[in-house]
């Protein structure tokens, strides 16, 4: 596994980049990454990604887009505008966690 | 002094440059089994940053009809690949005729994908428009069945004729359901 240096701090990565041990990240990190795809992150979007962490870490699988709307309580087209264009797969390299294997 | 050489942080590749892609679907049934594949690769579309449309003809009319969407069926009548989830056996033809068998049909369909947490139509469709995908009524099928602009949810954005959906699907990937 490649090993990447995100806001001063070693986490191994998968080869997208995108991080493979849920517990290496901080929020730190998560404004780093945020930042490497042009996210700054508002109250609004740390509510999203600690719903994607705390999710994660009871399910053991990356909530979906119908999830974090229907469970987390943020509606979609709120998401696509958080999160522009991959709602989905940004939210989950943001918050650290792999990308949701659900179809819908 | 050590030198070590740090890697260049590898961030993934979210498209955000690559918008041309378009894809176009026509629904054209309305049974509870056949609604389903047009919106979950819509939606799955839309989720990839995709302009993506659904065109609603002849019996898909009833996914975005008000008074019909929340009340689509499933029979395995004339459909052979029908057996029991997980079991090696074949549902008799002549069972699925028998009065009350498509409410049963429907109702452990609807289950299944519930328990996929899937949502029924009314929600999927809500979320496809949320999501930004357009949603177009056929006009011919409108004129068929007499419904107007009233008798659709909300996020259908017009009836339209079909040489409309020829002229906005261009350049675009066309696939009929």
């Amino acid at each position: 596994m490649p090993v990447a240096t995100f806001a001063g701090t070693d986490v191994t990565v998968d080869t997208e980049g995108f991080m493979t041990d849920h517990k290496e990240w901080s929020e730190d990190i998560g404004t780093f990454l945020a930042g490497q795809i042009g996210i700054e992150l508002t109250d609004r979007h740390w509510e999203v990604i600690r719903f994607m962490r705390e999710d994660y870490a009871e399910q053991g699988t990356s909530p979906t887009l119908r999830r974090v709307s229907a469970v987390g309580g943020v509606p979609t087209k709120e998401l696509f505008t958080l999160f522009p264009k991959k709602p989905a797969k940004k939210m989950a390299y943001i918050a650290g966690v792999p990308k949701p294997q659900g179809c819908v | 002094m050590t030198s070590t050489q740090e890697a260049p942080v590898v961030v993934p590749d979210f498209g955000d440059e690559d918008n041309d892609r378009k894809i176009c679907f026509i629904a054209s049934k309305g049974t509870l089994d056949m609604v389903y594949p047009s919106l979950v690769m819509a939606n799955a579309a839309l989720g990839e940053g995709i302009e993506t449309h659904i065109f609603f003809t002849f019996w898909g009319m009833d996914i975005i009809n008000k008074d019909t969407q929340d009340d689509l069926q499933f029979t395995w009548l004339g459909n052979t690949a029908m057996h029991p989830p997980g079991k090696k056996m074949h549902m008799p033809q002549g069972l699925a005729g028998i009065p009350g068998m498509t409410g049963i049909a429907t109702k452990m369909m609807k289950k299944q994908i519930a328990d996929l947490e899937v949502p029924e139509v009314p929600e999927f469709v809500q979320m496809i428009a949320d999501a930004g995908g357009h949603l177009w009524a056929c006009k011919m099928s409108a004129d068929m069945m007499g419904l107007t602009m009233d008798n659709f949810v909300d996020g259908v954005e017009d009836i339209i004729t079909a040489t409309d959906f020829i002229e906005l699907s261009d350049g675009g990937q066309v696939i009929f359901t």
